[in-house]
C-alpha cells in the first residue's frame, strides 16, 4: 500500500548538525547535537496535554498517555519569531466538571496560519501501530473470523516512561547544555535511545526536561538495570608526538573531531538502515514526516518522526526505540503481508512450517488472528 | 640511626597519601549536597574518612585542626577526639585537649555548642568533656546573650553535662521560666518581649523575628527599628529582603568577606547587577585587598583557569557557591599578583560581575590560552568535571607537564570547590597536577602553600613538621597570657 508520498531513503543524515563530546553519567550516555547556522523561522514549543484518546480520522482511535503536545510556528518570509506580551490563561476553564477523557482531535491539525500542533513520538507510534492494520486481504481458511472482520483491532504495543529508566533522570539533570547545542542522542547502555533535534536552541533549553515525560523501549528499561555504569570514552593524547603548545592544541581539537565517528559508531542502526518515509504535513517550507525503520529482528529498529526543510536541513528529529519483540511483531506481519498472507507461501519463505509460523504468530501476541482449533494443537 | 626499610618508607608513603586525602577532603566537605552527589552520600563519604584517619593516625589526626580545614570538619575532628579517648597516655590526652579547647573558642558559637551537642548524641559524658564545657562556658563573652540566642543549645548542654551556671541563668532555662521577673536586664527583656511588642527591638535579631509574627508586626516596620541590632552578616543577607519592603539597610559591601560578597553579588538579579556594577567592582576589590592584608600572598605572573558551567550552580544547599569561589579567587589573585590575567571558559564574559552557570566545561581551551602566555602560576578553579572533551583539561596538564616543561617552570594547582563524595576527595584533573580543595576563597594562601603536599614530592615527615608547627601558632594564640 504503497502511496505517492511515501519515500524510502537509505538513512536519515544529521544535515547541518556537529557532534559535541558525550556527557556520560552512570549508565546514560549523552551525545550533544550542535547546530552552526540557527535560521530562527521555525519554533517549537510546548503545550500541556493530559490526553489519552487521539481521533486519528478514519473511525480510528488512538489510545496512550500524552503529557504533552508540541506546537509548530513558522513565518513565511523567513523572519524570526518570538513570543510577544504574555499569555493568560484565566482559571474559570479549569471549573469542575463531570470526570470525562480528553479527546484529541488527529495527531497533526493546523491550529492557526502559521501554526500546527502534533502529538510528539505519538505520531510516529501510532504509524507504527497502523502497519496493516487491516488485517488478512484474502480470507485464507485459517483467519479467525474475528481477523478477517476487524483486522488486528485492538492492536496495542507497551512502553516504558523516562522516569522509569534507571540513571535517566540524573543524567538529564547533571547534562551541561551547549550555548548552540540544539538536539541530543540519548544513549543507555550505549544502545542508541532516542534521537531529539529542535531547530533553536532556545527551543532544546526549553524542552530538554520533556525527554523524562517521554516514553522509550522496554529493552532500555532492562539495559538500565543491568548497566549502572559505563566505560568512560577519554581524551587520549599521544604525548611522544608533540613538541609545542600549538601541537598540543591542534592534538586536542583532533580530538574533539573523533567524536564524530564515535557518534556515527553508536548510532549506525538509526543513521546507516532503509528508512520509509509517510508525509504528513506541508507547511510552507516545511515538511513533518514519519518513519519506520528496517524491519530486521537481526537488527535494532527505530521509528520516528521528523521536519525537513525545502533544502534538505533537517529541523527536527525524535525517534523511538523499538523493543526486539515490537520489532518481531511487526516483521511477521511484514512477512506475511508480502506473501498474500498465506500461512504455507511465508513460512516457506521464512524457512519454517506451518506449524511453526503459527507457533511464532502465537508467541507474539497474535494468537487472536487464528482460528481457535489450529492453535489447540501447538 | 638506622635508614628505614622498604617496608617502612611504603608505609610512609601511604601514611603521607591518606593525610593528604583527607586535609583535602577536609578543606572542601561540609556534609552538604553538591551538584553531582547528593547529602546522604557526602555524609557517609567523610565519616569513613575520619573514622579511618582517627583510627590509624590519631596524633595527626588531631593536628589537622590546625591545618586551615573548614568548619564542618573542625567541629567533626573535636567530637571524634572526645568521643574515642579511651586508651590514650596522658600527654597525648593534654595535648589534644589543648587543641579541641583552642578550637572551640575559634569556631562559631553555633558551630561550637553544635559539637558540644554530638556528646549528648553519643552518650559521651565523662569528667574530661564536663570541664571543656565548663571551661567553654566559663569563656563566653556574655553568657546571658547565649541563653537568649542559642538558647535550646544552651539547655541542652545544661542537662547533658551539668555546668555550674552564673546568676539567674538557672531558673531563665528552667520550665517555668516566665513566672518570675529577672534582674539581668537582656533576660527581662526577653520575658517582657513575649507580651510587649515595643520590647521586641531590644533582642538579637533571629530571636525578635519570631516573637514579631507573634505580635504581628509588619516586617517593614520590624526590619526598620531592628536594624541597630542586626550582625554584619545578619544584614548582607537581609539586603535583599529589605529592599523589596522599601527599607534601607544601610551596609558597607567593602567590608563583607570575600566570598559572602561573591555569593551576594551572583544571587542579584542580572539588571540589579549591571545597574551597580561600579560599586560592586569596588567592593569586590576593596573586599579581595582585606583579606589579603590578613594573610599575604605575594605572587608573580599568575594566570587563572575559571569553571564557569552548568555544575557550578552548585545544589540547593549552596547555590552557585563553586561560581562564587572562582569570581573570589579571580578578584583575590587579581590583587595578589604582580601580571595577571584569567581565562573563563567558554566565551569571554565582558563583565565577571554578570556570570550566569551556564554551558558545558570546555577547560582544555582556557587552560591551553593561559599556557600560552607564559606565566609562573596557574590556577585551575574547577569541579574537575571536564566534559568537552571528556578529560581534556587532564591530557593537556599530562603532556604538559612530561613533553613541554618537564622542568616546572610553570606551577600549574587545581583548586577544587567540590568535595566528590565517591572519589573521597576533590576530583583530580591528572596525577601530574595537585588538587587541593578550598571552601572559603578567602584560605586561598593555606592551600596553595598546602598544594606542595598533594603535589608527592615531600615525605611524611615534612607533612609532620608542617601540621606541627600550624598546631604550635594555634596553642600558642590561646595560651593563657597570649594577646586575645
Amino acid at each position: 500500500m504503497t502511496r505517492a508520498r511515501d519515500t524510502t531513503t537509505p538513512g536519515i543524515a544529521l544535515a547541518g548538525l556537529r557532534p559535541a563530546p558525550a556527557q556520560q553519567w552512570g549508565g546514560v550516555r549523552m551525545i550533544p547535537l550542535i547546530r552552526e547556522h540557527v535560521r530562527h523561522d521555525l519554533r517549537i514549543t510546548r503545550r500541556k496535554l493530559d490526553a489519552h484518546v487521539v481521533t486519528v480520522g478514519d473511525g480510528t482511535a488512538y489510545c496512550s498517555f500524552m503529557p504533552h503536545a508540541f506546537v509548530l510556528d513558522w513565518s513565511d518570509d523567513g523572519h524570526p519569531l518570538a513570543a510577544t506580551g504574555g499569555q493568560l490563561h484565566g482559571p474559570g476553564s479549569q471549573t469542575a466538571k463531570p470526570r470525562q477523557t480528553a479527546l484529541v482531535h488527529r495527531m497533526a491539525k493546523r491550529e492557526d496560519r502559521n501554526a500546527l500542533r502534533f502529538v510528539p513520538l505519538h505520531l510516529a507510534m501510532e504509524g507504527f501501530l497502523a502497519l496493516h492494520f487491516g488485517g488478512p486481504d484474502v480470507a485464507w481458511t485459517e483467519y479467525s473470523r474475528e481477523a478477517m472482520s476487524r483486522g488486528l483491532s485492538p492492536r496495542r504495543e507497551r512502553s516504558v516512561a523516562g522516569m522509569w529508566i534507571d540513571g535517566l533522570a540524573e543524567a538529564l539533570r547533571v547534562f551541561e547544555i551547549h550555548d548552540t547545542q540544539v538536539g541530543v542522542l540519548i544513549l543507555v547502555a550505549d544502545a542508541l535511545a532516542s534521537a531529539f533535534v529542535l531547530p533553536r536552541p532556545e527551543d532544546y533549553r526549553e524542552l530538554h526536561r520533556s525527554l523524562l515525560s517521554d516514553f522509550y523501549g522496554e529493552l532500555l528499561y532492562q539495559y538500565g538495570l543491568l548497566h549502572p555504569e559505563l566505560a568512560r570514552i577519554d581524551l587520549e593524547l599521544d604525548a611522544t608526538q608533540i613538541r609545542d603548545l600549538a601541537e598540543l592544541r591542534a592534538a586536542v581539537a583532533t580530538g574533539r573531531r573523533e567524536w564524530h565517528e564515535h557518534t556515527l559508531l553508536f548510532s549506525h542502526g538509526l543513521l546507516a538502515r532503509t528508512t520509509h518515509w509517510q508525509s504528513v504535513y506541508r507547511a510552507g517550507p516545511f515538511h513533518l514526516r514519519r518513519f519506520i525503520g528496517e524491519l530486521n529482528p537481526e537488527h535494532e529498529g527505530h521509528i520516528g518522526e521528523a521536519i525537513h526543510r525545502d533544502d534538505g536541513s533537517l529541523e527536527y528529529l525524535k525517534t523511538y526505540r523499538l523493543s526486539a519483540a515490537q520489532v518481531r511483531r511487526a516483521y511477521l506481519l511484514q512477512q506475511l503481508a508480502n506473501h498474500d498472507w498465506h500461512l504455507g507461501a511465508c513460512a516457506e519463505a521464512l524457512g519454517d512450517t506451518v506449524k511453526g509460523l503459527m507457533l511464532r504468530l502465537k508467541n507474539a501476541g497474535f494468537a487472536y488472528l487464528l482460528k481457535p482449533h489450529l492453535l489447540r494443537g501447538l | 640511626m638506622s635508614s628505614p626499610t622498604p617496608i617502612q618508607q611504603a608505609a610512609a608513603r601511604v601514611a603521607h597519601e591518606d593525610l593528604v586525602v583527607f586535609l583535602n577532603a577536609c578543606f572542601a566537605c561540609s556534609g552538604q549536597r553538591e551538584f553531582y552527589s547528593d547529602g546522604h552520600q557526602q555524609t557517609v563519604s567523610i565519616a569513613f574518612l575520619h573514622d579511618y584517619i582517627r583510627g590509624n593516625y590519631r596524633r595527626l589526626y588531631a593536628r589537622s585542626l590546625a591545618a586551615g580545614v573548614n568548619h564542618f570538619n573542625q567541629g567533626r575532628i573535636v567530637l571524634e577526639l572526645l568521643s574515642h579517648s579511651r586508651d590514650l597516655d596522658p600527654e597525648t590526652r593534654r595535648e589534644e585537649g589543648q587543641l579541641c579547647r583552642a578550637v572551640l573558642r575559634e569556631l562559631p558559637p553555633q558551630r561550637a555548642y553544635r559539637v558540644l551537642l554530638g556528646l549528648r548524641e553519643r552518650g559521651v559524658n565523662n569528667r574530661r568533656t564536663r570541664a571543656i564545657v565548663r571551661e567553654f562556658l566559663a569563656q563566653r563573652r556574655d553568657l546571658a546573650f547565649d541563653a537568649l540566642k542559642y538558647r535550646s543549645k544552651l539547655h541542652g548542654l545544661v542537662r547533658h553535662a551539668h555546668p555550674p551556671l552564673p546568676g539567674e541563668l538557672g531558673p531563665f532555662l528552667a520550665r517555668s521560666w516566665q513566672a518570675r521577673r529577672y534582674s539581668t536586664p537582656l533576660l527581662e527583656q526577653f520575658r517582657k518581649a513575649h507580651y510587649a511588642a515595643e520590647a521586641v527591638y531590644e533582642l538579637p535579631f533571629t530571636v525578635a523575628e519570631g516573637l514579631a509574627v507573634k505580635h504581628k508586626i509588619p516586617r517593614a516596620l520590624f526590619l526598620q527599628r531592628i536594624a541597630p541590632r542586626l550582625t554584619a552578616h545578619e544584614r548582607l543577607r537581609l539586603q535583599t529582603a529589605a529592599a523589596r519592603a522599601d527599607v534601607d539597610l544601610d551596609f558597607d559591601l567593602e567590608r563583607a568577606p570575600l566570598t559572602r560578597l561573591a555569593l551576594h553579588i551572583l544571587a542579584l538579579p542580572p539588571d540589579d547587577r549591571r545597574a551597580r556594577s561600579e560599586a560592586l567592582h569596588a567592593a569586590l576589590a576593596a573586599s579581595a585587598r582585606r583579606t589579603l592584608q590578613a594573610a599575604p600572598l605575594p605572587l608573580g605572573k599568575v594566570a587563572a583557569v575559571l569553571d564557569r558551567s552548568y555544575s557550578t550552580a552548585g545544589s540547593r544547599d549552596k547555590p552557585r557557591r563553586p561560581l562564587a569561589i572562582a569570581l573570589a579567587v579571580d578578584q583575590l589573585l587579581a590583587a595578589a599578583a604582580r601580571e595577571y590575567m584569567s581565562f573563563w571558559t567558554g566565551p569571554p564574559p565582558a563583565d565577571p560581575l554578570l556570570l550566569e552557570p551556564r554551558g558545558q566545561t570546555d577547560l582544555a581551551t582556557p587552560l591551553l590560552d593561559a599556557l600560552a602566555w607564559q606565566p609562573d602560576l596557574v590556577v585551575i578553579v574547577s569541579d574537575g568535571f571536564d566534559n568537552d572533551p571528556p578529560r581534556g583539561a587532564g591530557e593537556v596538564c599530562r603532556v604538559f607537564r612530561s613533553r613541554l616543561d618537564p622542568a616546572r617552570r610553570t606551577t600549574i594547582v587545581h583548586v577544587n570547590p567540590v568535595f566528590d563524595a565517591p572519589h573521597l576527595g576533590p576530583k583530580p584533573l591528572d596525577r601530574s597536577v595537585p588538587t587541593v580543595g578550598l571552601r572559603d576563597a578567602e584560605d586561598l594562601a593555606t592551600v596553595l602553600a598546602f598544594a606542595r603536599f598533594a603535589d608527592g614530592g615531600t615525605s611524611l615527615a615534612e607533612l609532620e613538621d608542617y601540621l606541627a608547627a600550624r598546631a604550635n601558632a594555634l596553642l600558642s594564640r590561646h595560651a593563657p597570657g597570649a594577646a586575645p
